[in-house]
C-alpha cells in the first residue's frame, strides 16, 4: 500500500457557537481518489478548506505527506507559522473553489503564471511553457489570451483546475466544482478530473455527483452533522451503506 | 352577471383588422408640444447669455486675451498643478496606508486610522491650512532622536517647510483621509474570493494586495477619486490665504493692482475649467485601462467613436439611398 498524503486526524473545527467538525478523521493514500458526500451543513466544505489552512481548526491537527499545516511542532507543543510561511506549504495543496474565482483582471495565461512566478519565484518564460501544457491538457490550448468572462462556466472552471496544477501540487482539493455550472456544462469539467485521477493525482472532490464518486473515487466519505459516518469502496458505501443516515441520504440523491 | 370572455368590455377599440394595404401601417409619432416649448424658451435664454457674453464690455475680453497667457498666470498655473500633483500622490499614498491600516486585524492599526480619518474629516481645510502655516508657533525646531529621550539632530520648522511645504502637507493630510475611504471602498467592493484563491495559490501577501485586489479595487476607486482630485485642485486656491502663488491668489493680485475684477477672475476660472477637462479626459482612459476583463467587448475610445461618426456620415453621404443612422452609444455610457 501506498504512503499516507493527507492525513486529518480528530479535527474539530467551531464558528462561534456552532460546532461544525467534530473530531474528523481521514487518510488519504498518495496517487488515490476520495470523495467527500453529505448533506448541505454537514461540514464538508469546512473539512476541505481546513486541509490547505484556509480555516485553521480548533482542536487536531492535518498533514500533508507528512508535513504538518499551520504549526511546527517541538516536543509537546504546536508553535503557529507566520502567513509567510503557510502560504509556502498552500502551493503543496491545490485548491479548486465552486465559484472558480479567476483574477478576472489577468488573462488565462496570467492566471495560471501568477502564483509560480510569485510564490515559487520560477522563471517567467518557464512558467508560461507549463501554464501552456496545462490549458493544452484541459483542452484550452487557444484560449490563454482570453479574460475569464469571455469564458463559459465549464471553461473557466478547467482553467481554474490548470491554475491549481501549475504549482505542481502534491494533492488537489475539489469544493463542489460542477455546482456553479449549468447542467450541460458539467460533464466537461468531470472529464478533466477524471483524466487526472487516471494520471494518479491525489485528490479529494467534495461533490453531489454520485455516478462521478462511483466510476472514479478509490474511497467515499459519508459526512453527516460533522462527522464521518461511513467510508470505503464505492461499492460498499453506495451500493449497501451500513449506516441509516447514509441510506437516507442516498434515498434522497439517488 | 357578464361573462368575462365573449363580451368586450364597454369602450373597449374594436378588433385590428389587417392593414388596407400589405405593407403594414403608418406609424404617426406622438407631438411633444410642451418639450418642444420648453426646449424653445432655454434656448432663447442661451442665446441671451451668449449675445450678453459677448457684447457686455463688463467682461473685457481683450483684458482677458491679454492676461490668459502672460507669464505670472502661466506660472500661477503651474504652481496650481504642482500642488495638486504634490497633495494628490502624496495624498493617495499615506491613504492607501491609511485604509488597509483600517482593513488590519490589528485594533491598534485599526483605530489609530479611524481616529486620523475622524480627525482630519472634521477640520476645515482652511483652518487646517492655517495651522500650518503657523507650524513654527506650535513647534520652533524639529529633530530627530530618541522619543522623549535626547535629540540627535534638529532644524528651525519654518526653514525646513516653507510656505509651499506647509501648503502640500496641509492638502495631503486633508487629501489622506478622504482617499483612505475611497480606497477602502474599493477594497470592500472586491469578492473576497479573490484575496481567499490568491491565498490558496500561496502568492505573498503584499504580492495578493498590489496584483489581484488593488487593480480590481480601482474599479470602484477611480470614480470618486476622479472627483476627489477635481475637487482637490480647485480646493487648491484656498492656498491664497497663505499668499502662495498659485492661480487664484495671482489673479486677486492682479486685479488688486489694476482694477479689472471681472476679467481676471474670468481667467481663473476658464484655467480651472481647462485643467478639468485634462483630468476628466485622463480618468476617461485611467478607467478604461482597469475595465479590461470586465466587458467582453471594451468600449471605444473618444477619438474611435469620433472617427467612426465622421466615416459613418461618409459612408451615409456616398451612398445613393436614405442615410442610415451610425449606431452611437452617448459618450457617458460605458456598457
Amino acid at each position: 500500500m501506498s504512503e499516507v498524503m493527507v492525513d486529518v486526524h480528530g479535527v474539530h473545527k467551531s464558528f462561534g457557537p456552532l460546532h461544525v467538525l467534530r473530531g474528523v478523521d481521514l487518510r488519504v493514500r498518495a496517487g488515490e481518489v476520495t470523495v467527500i458526500l453529505g448533506p448541505s451543513g454537514s461540514g464538508k466544505s469546512t473539512l476541505l478548506r481546513t486541509i490547505n489552512h484556509l480555516e485553521k481548526v480548533n482542536r487536531g491537527w492535518i498533514s500533508i505527506d507528512g508535513e504538518l499545516i499551520g504549526y511546527r511542532r517541538a516536543g509537546d507543543k504546536l508553535y503557529e507559522l507566520k502567513e509567510k510561511e503557510v502560504l509556502k506549504q498552500r502551493t503543496h495543496i491545490g485548491f479548486v473553489f465552486q465559484n472558480f474565482n479567476l483574477f478576472p483582471h489577468l488573462t488565462v495565461l496570467e492566471n495560471l503564471v501568477e502564483a509560480p512566478v510569485s510564490a515559487l519565484r520560477r522563471p517567467r518564460r518557464e512558467a508560461e511553457d507549463t501554464a501552456r501544457r496545462l490549458l493544452d491538457r484541459v483542452g484550452l490550448a487557444d484560449k490563454a489570451g482570453a479574460y475569464p468572462r469571455q469564458l463559459s462556466g465549464g471553461q473557466q472552471q478547467r482553467v481554474a483546475i490548470a491554475r491549481a496544477l501549475a504549482v505542481s501540487p502534491k494533492v488537489l482539493l475539489f469544493d463542489e466544482p460542477t455546482s456553479a455550472l449549468d447542467p450541460e456544462l458539467v460533464g466537461e469539467v468531470l472529464d478533466v478530473i477524471k483524466d487526472l485521477a487516471r494520471s494518479g493525482t491525489t485528490m479529494v472532490v467534495v461533490t453531489h455527483e454520485i455516478g462521478f464518486a462511483r466510476e472514479v473515487a478509490d474511497t467515499v466519505v459519508f459526512m453527516d452533522d460533522g462527522l464521518i459516518v461511513e467510508q470505503g469502496p464505492p461499492a460498499a458505501v453506495l451500493d449497501a451503506p451500513q449506516h441509516e443516515r447514509t441510506r437516507a441520504f442516498l434515498s434522497k440523491v439517488l | 352577471m357578464s361573462s368575462l370572455t365573449d363580451q368586450a368590455p364597454p369602450g373597449a377599440a374594436a378588433p385590428v383588422a389587417d392593414p388596407p394595404d400589405k405593407a403594414g401601417y403608418t406609424v404617426v409619432p406622438t407631438r411633444h408640444y410642451a418639450r418642444w416649448a420648453a426646449a424653445f424658451a432655454v434656448l432663447v435664454l442661451v442665446a441671451q447669455f451668449t449675445h450678453g457674453l459677448a457684447t457686455n464690455p463688463v467682461w473685457e475680453w481683450e483684458v482677458f486675451a491679454a492676461y490668459f497667457f502672460s507669464d505670472t498666470i502661466v506660472q500661477a498655473v503651474w504652481v496650481t498643478l504642482q500642488l495638486t500633483a504634490y497633495a494628490t500622490v502624496l495624498g493617495f499614498l499615506l491613504g492607501t496606508l491609511l485604509a488597509f491600516m483600517r482593513l488590519s486585524r490589528s485594533p491598534v492599526l485599526q483605530t489609530v486610522a479611524w481616529t486620523y480619518i475622524w480627525i482630519f474629516r472634521s477640520i476645515p481645510m482652511i483652518v487646517q491650512l492655517v495651522f500650518w502655516f503657523n507650524l513654527s508657533a506650535l513647534y520652533e525646531q524639529l529633530g530627530v532622536g530618541i522619543p522623549f529621550g535626547p535629540v540627535f539632530w534638529s532644524v528651525d520648522s519654518n526653514s525646513l517647510i516653507g510656505t509651499i511645504g506647509a501648503a502640500v502637507i496641509g492638502l495631503t493630510l486633508h487629501q489622506a483621509a478622504y482617499a483612505a475611504e475611497i480606497v477602502r471602498g474599493g477594497v470592500l467592493a472586491v469578492d473576497s474570493g479573490q484575496s481567499e484563491a490568491a491565498a490558496a495559490l500561496g502568492i505573498p501577501r503584499l504580492r495578493q494586495i498590489r496584483r489581484i485586489v488593488l487593480p480590481q479595487a480601482m474599479r470602484a476607486i477611480l470614480p470618486t477619486a476622479g472627483n476627489e482630485i477635481i475637487g482637490l485642485l480647485k480646493g487648491t486656491s484656498v492656498v491664497y490665504v497663505m499668499a502662495i502663488g498659485e492661480l487664484f491668489y495671482q489673479v486677486q493680485v492682479i486685479y488688486g493692482r489694476n482694477g479689472r475684477v471681472i476679467p481676471l477672475l474670468l481667467v481663473a476660472t476658464a484655467w480651472y475649467v481647462v485643467l478639468t477637462s485634462l483630468l476628466s479626459l485622463a480618468q476617461y482612459y485611467v478607467e478604461r485601462h482597469y475595465a479590461r476583463g470586465a466587458d467582453r467587448t471594451p468600449p471605444p475610445t473618444p477619438l474611435q467613436r469620433v472617427r467612426r461618426l465622421v466615416l459613418g456620415m461618409r459612408a451615409a453621404a456616398a451612398r445613393p439611398g436614405p442615410p442610415t443612422p451610425v449606431p452611437l452609444k452617448p459618450f457617458g455610457d460605458r456598457r
